[in-house]
């Protein structure tokens, strides 16, 4: 890509940070993005599972979702809320308690993956009947429409994508942010709050797309700018760009949407059949409510798996071979771990061949090499859990 | 040492062509985590793969720049990729080529036309 066309790119408040930290810049979902700082890829991994690693991720696409017209009940105007949402998700958010945050994906009418996302219910009983959603950059445009519309005249989605975005991530994000922000320590993992700082709101979720336990953190520009300058000097952070975050949430074994992920994919398939809600399947209160149920009584035709690869590695799109030699599959992501020294993918394949252990082939450059069903994930994931 | 402008540098001794990436490449590419060299004894005309180099995140090829016949590969880097980046104009060396057509090596660029070029990318 000629450098040139960076310039036509969308910008986020960090872009001119990472060009002064010597990032190279890339296009990611339509912005101009860091895919690695002059430590590249390896040595950025590897801090962030040792120490706390910080990514811009101010691309992605942060909204609240809020009821027109509430009764000041926090429990009906959540299941209110609720209610015009769920429609469109697998997830149960009825259900979702105060201060909690879930995992879920959009479906389309006939139950493929148009997004995945994550939906969020302020603890605040002044911020019941509004929902925060964060969803991917490269949907978000038909996404935020996809909503607004479903929801219009009783609810509206405000977007948030134009302040910052970051995440912290590492066994040391908890001391890092703790030391900032003192009541974020005390978050367990997949909770939301929202904290106040002179005339300045910020959200801050522990969660994040590495496997590791972290933040991630909403603000406005200037307060994001601010926030990256005093996360980044401390000596336990570092930046880390698009790249690594691929890496990492590859050996965490998350899904990336538009490869492992896309409209033609069903939950089931995705083997993300935890953010299905089993209650609404068995109601026919779903999109797609009839496939869903029948792969999850029958099985799918094809089912996302982990791939320990030999060799080469095996990146998108290189076909899948049984032991006869017969293309089963492709892979949809693919790469080199660098937590474990050795290539690792992402795939489908047919239920029977599956199981971890099943000994197949990735074809790359036209010869087959041997690989493995490998459990997901590659990596175990350290979120904490409880406080 | 002589250059193309796929980025690979070749330095003659005798008739035998030793060939790599050069720094400029390496830092481009990134981490390189997976490297195949050819076989001994391997035939190559200018344009055929010579080696595979990937980095964490692409594949690449690199082209034979010369016509020979492959003496020598450095199957060293199978085990130690990163040689690539930390010496890309030394040890990390893919290959080393008999060849007869030396007017071919001289015609490639010189380190100064080759500087020239990356000035303009």
């Amino acid at each position: 890509m000629p450098p040139t066309s960076l310039l036509d790119l969308k910008s986020t408040p960090l872009t001119a940070a990472h060009e002064a930290l010597g990032a190279r810049m890339v296009e990611f979902g339509g912005y101009a993005m860091p895919v690695q700082y002059p430590d590249r890829v390896l040595k950025e991994h590897l801090w962030t599972r040792e120490h706390a690693g910080l990514f811009d991720v101010s691309h992605m696409g942060p909204a609240f979702l809020r009821l027109s017209r509430t009764t000041g009940d926090p429990d009906a105007d959540h299941a209110a809320i609720a209610a015009l949402l769920e429609p469109l998700i697998s997830g149960d958010i009825r259900g979702l308690a105060p201060g909690r945050l879930r995992y879920t994906l959009l479906l389309g009418e006939d139950g493929g993956v148009l997004d995945d996302l994550m939906v969020g219910r302020p603890r605040e009983a002044g911020l019941q009947g509004v929902l925060h959603l964060v969803v991917n950059a490269g949907t978000k445009e038909a996404d935020f429409a996809r909503i607004a519309a479903a929801v219009q005249g009783q609810a509206t989605l405000t977007r948030a994508d134009t302040g910052g975005l970051l995440a912290l991530q590492g066994p040391e994000a908890a001391a890092v942010v703790g030391s900032l922000i003192p009541q974020a320590a005390s978050m367990s993992f997949m909770s939301l709050a929202r904290i106040e700082a002179g005339d300045q709101e910020a959200w801050v979720s522990r969660s994040g797309y590495t496997g590791e336990d972290g933040f991630e953190i909403l603000s406005a520009a200037f307060p994001t700018q601010q926030l990256w300058e005093i996360l980044l000097s401390d000596p336990r952070v570092r930046p880390i760009g698009l790249g690594a975050r691929d890496s990492l949430r590859l050996e965490a074994g998350l899904p990336l949407y538009g490869h492992d992920l896309d409209e033609s994919v069903s939950p089931i398939e995705a083997n993300l059949g935890f953010a299905v809600s089993r209650k609404r399947v068995k109601a026919g209160a779903m999109r797609g409510a009839v496939r869903i149920a029948r792969e999850l009584a029958e099985g799918p035709a094809r089912v996302r798996v982990g791939l320990s690869v030999v060799g080469a590695p095996a990146r998108e799109g290189a076909e899948i071979a049984g032991a006869d030699g017969l293309i089963v599959g492709r892979v949809t992501s693919g790469g080199f771990s660098p937590s474990l020294g050795r290539p690792i993918a992402m795939g489908f394949v047919p239920p029977a061949l599956s199981q971890p252990g099943t000994a197949l082939h990735v074809i790359v450059r036209g010869k087959p090499q041997a690989c493995e069903v490998t459990e997901l994930p590659f990596v175990p994931h350290r979120y904490v859990r409880a406080v | 040492m002589r250059f193309t402008k796929d980025h690979e540098w070749v330095v003659l001794d005798g008739d035998v062509a030793t060939i790599g990436i050069t720094a400029y490449a390496a830092e481009q590419l990134g981490d390189v985590v997976f490297v195949e060299v050819p076989e001994v004894g391997r035939k190559l005309t200018p344009g055929d793969g010579l080696a595979v180099v990937e980095s964490v995140k692409a594949a690449s090829d690199v082209y034979s720049p010369l016509a020979g016949e492959v003496t020598e590969a450095n199957t060293a880097l199978t085990g130690q990729p990163d040689v690539v980046n930390a010496s890309p104009e030394g040890e990390g060396w893919f290959a080393k080529l008999k060849i007869a057509d030396v007017a071919a090596f001289e015609a490639l660029m010189d380190r100064a036309a080759y500087e020239d070029y990356l000035g303009t990318l």
